[in-house]
């Protein structure tokens, strides 16, 4: 983990986004995605988002991105509103934020060949031309694992895993700045999960990029990020570092999804406290604090009033009334257990056969 | 992972990878040669016609297929044969024309409809339910009556009657393709509009339009035989295969073949049309081995 210097790059400020209603002919019901989200991303950091199907994680990336246009509120990139430019000031800026999709089956044009979906950000921003830009579409192909005589090749005859690399390069063919993940890694198996979690490190680090990973996948969020903010039903109910995150857990709704990582091991097989029922309907967030209607801890007070995000120390925020009583009753058994000494061991062996690997396929590389 | 890819084949070209898939294709191939038989027929019908295809002839009158008249002549006289090479033209360029016209109107109405949506979806979805809830040869039969008997007008006509289909295929196309992540992706990094819809989305319209169009050359044919027959097509004594079959209906007792052969004509070239869609519809599949 590394220390960064609090210099937002990406700023959301009461961002709310509602979907439906408007409109005479239109469904009158309302979908509330994001409800008044405030976050702050700070250059070269990862920064991720957490939440279960359907809170608003998606749609906040998306906002973050102004590919659609928040109900309210304002989006910052690098000081200032990105919500005021025209159309085509907004174009130039797409060079420098990008995104990488969930299915690598969906999120790749299945006419166009790997060369010209890698080639179509260099050519549109005018980066490279004629021989250089083929120069530069072979180069990002070595860059993600693949190799340049794949440029005539079409989507189709690629593995999940391969046209996920195809997506990174097409995200990182414009020089980008900051790149999304939206759940970059769901749709791929395990074992490709790791490669492709991997890339993304090894990426950041060579050309100093700030990454933004929306996952549910706890597992991915510790491995990979610095800072995480936790959203349920459109609001983030908490914001960490990661580490902390995972060794106290402040609001109770970020203790049940800890809970919630299967462990691998025997001796620990105790039946464990998981939440109950479903995430409630977003066209119908419930009153006061929206997860009052699952939360083990919910008094009345819960009902009725909205907890605000407040300072719990350090960089820390926290939506619920009572996390401080929360906190000493007994919450911090929840966190994950260690590493076994056994497990590191393998750990280590797999991470110095990567870098053989490595330095094997891609010499060019170190 | 990295390691499972090593081998190095050079892959042909795009466009002549299409090419060749179109080539292995037999039933396309098929298609392809019917239909470019019948265009050479229409283009050299001067020259292979061994009779004048207007001028009546009252001693040879519905005279069966012979050495002289292989397909036979009509109730003036005339030779069937050479009015089958003439009329190769009118048929072959109302289907043709007329589709052309119905797709390179519908098609961007379509486009602009569906990727825009609001308001101008709106106003061209309601205008498109309103043709289509006219039927289609109804709808030529009063566009043409409307513009003057002519085969140009007629052409114009049924064009435009056939025209709400395709308006109808590409925006529900667009709808389903606008929703596809990639297209998203191409916003994300900053594509205009116009570059989407040429790169992301058309190609991918285009399969079922030209399924479409293949069909919609066959029915227009046969309007444009309707349309003759009502007088406001093709103008007598110039001839048309719908025009020649209309006729024969009235003499299908005493010369049969007066009708066989321009039906034997229209059934090969719709037949051809649509084996031709089918091939490209492959061809220009990536996907599709």
């Amino acid at each position: 983990m590394t220390a960064v210097a609090p210099d937002p790059i990406l700023e959301g400020i009461d961002l709310v986004k509602r979907f439906g209603g408007g409109g005479l002919l239109a469904s009158p019901t309302i979908v509330h995605a994001v409800d008044s989200v405030s976050l702050s991303i700070r250059r070269g950091e990862t920064f991720a988002i957490v939440g279960e199907s359907g809170c608003g994680k998606s749609t906040l990336g998306r906002l973050l991105l102004r590919l659609i246009e928040p109900t309210a509120g304002d989006i910052r990139y690098e000081g200032r509103s990105i919500l005021s430019l025209d159309p085509k000031e907004m174009r130039q800026l797409r060079r420098e934020l990008q995104i990488i999709f969930q299915d690598p089956f969906a999120s790749l044009n299945p006419r166009m060949t790997v060369g010209d979906i890698i080639g179509e950000p260099i050519w549109l921003h005018g980066l490279a031309k004629g021989s250089e830009r083929r120069e530069r579409i072979a180069e990002l192909l070595r860059t993600v694992g693949l190799l340049p005589a794949h440029v005539d090749r079409y989507p189709h005859e690629f593995s999940g895993g391969q046209r996920q690399r195809i997506g990174v390069a097409r995200a990182l063919a414009g020089e980008p700045k900051l790149i999304i993940g939206d759940e970059p890694v769901s749709a791929l198996d395990v074992s490709i999960q790791a490669q492709i979690i991997n890339l993304l490190e090894d990426l950041k680090e060579r050309f100093g990029l700030t990454l933004v990973i929306i996952a549910h996948d706890l597992a991915v969020i510790r491995h990979m990020s610095d800072r995480v903010a936790v959203m349920y039903l459109g609001e983030i109910v908490e914001f960490s570092t990661t580490d902390e995150l995972f060794d106290n857990p402040l609001h109770p709704y970020t203790q049940a999804l800890l809970t919630a990582i299967p462990v691998p091991s025997p001796v620990n097989r105790s039946p464990k406290p998981l939440l109950q029922g479903d995430v409630p309907s977003p066209t119908a967030p419930p009153s006061g604090c929206r997860f009052h209607t699952r939360c083990p801890h919910a008094r009345p007070i819960c009902k009725e009033q909205h907890p605000s995000l407040e300072t719990a120390g350090d960089g820390r925020k926290v939506a619920c009334h009572f996390w401080r009583e929360i906190q000493n009753a007994g919450a911090s058994a929840l966190s994950a257990s260690p590493q076994s000494a056994a497990l590191a061991k393998r750990m280590a062996l797999y991470t110095s056969w990567r870098e053989r690997q490595d330095q094997v396929t891609n010499p060019s590389r170190k | 992972m990295t390691l499972a890819i090593t081998e190095d084949m050079a892959l042909p070209k795009k466009r002549s990878r299409i090419l060749t898939k179109f080539l292995k294709h037999r039933s396309a191939l098929l298609g392809a040669g019917i239909v470019l038989f019948f265009v050479l027929i229409a283009i050299a019908a001067p020259l292979l016609a061994p009779f004048d295809p207007v001028k009546p002839s009252f001693s040879t009158i519905r005279k069966p297929p012979s050495a002289l008249f292989w397909f036979g002549t009509d109730e003036l006289g005339r030779d069937v044969f050479s009015r089958m090479l003439w009329g190769a033209r009118a048929s072959l360029s109302a289907g043709v024309i007329s589709v052309s016209i119905a797709v390179f109107l519908g098609v961007p109405f379509g486009l602009v409809s569906g990727y825009f949506g609001g308001w101008i979806d709106a106003v061209i979805s309601r205008s498109t339910e309103a043709m289509l809830a006219i039927p289609f040869l109804i709808f030529a039969i009063a566009l043409a009556a409307f513009l003057g008997p002519s085969l140009s007008n007629a052409m114009i006509a049924i064009g435009l009657s056939a025209m709400p289909i395709f308006i109808r295929l590409t925006r529900g196309q667009v709808l389903s393709i606008k929703a596809e992540d990639y297209v998203e992706g191409a916003r994300a990094i900053g594509l205009p509009d116009f570059w989407i819809i040429v790169r992301y989305i058309l190609p991918n319209v285009v399969p079922p339009i030209l399924v479409q169009a293949t069909l919609t050359i066959a029915s227009a044919i046969i309007a444009e035989a309707s349309l003759s027959f009502l007088g406001l097509g093709q103008q007598p004594p110039n001839p048309s295969w719908g025009s020649m079959l209309n006729t024969a209906k009235n003499f299908m007792d005493q010369a049969p073949w007066m009708s066989f052969f321009p039906g034997i004509a229209i059934f090969l070239i719709v037949l051809g049309f649509n084996l031709l869609g089918d091939g490209l519809r492959d061809a220009l599949d990536p996907r599709e081995n």
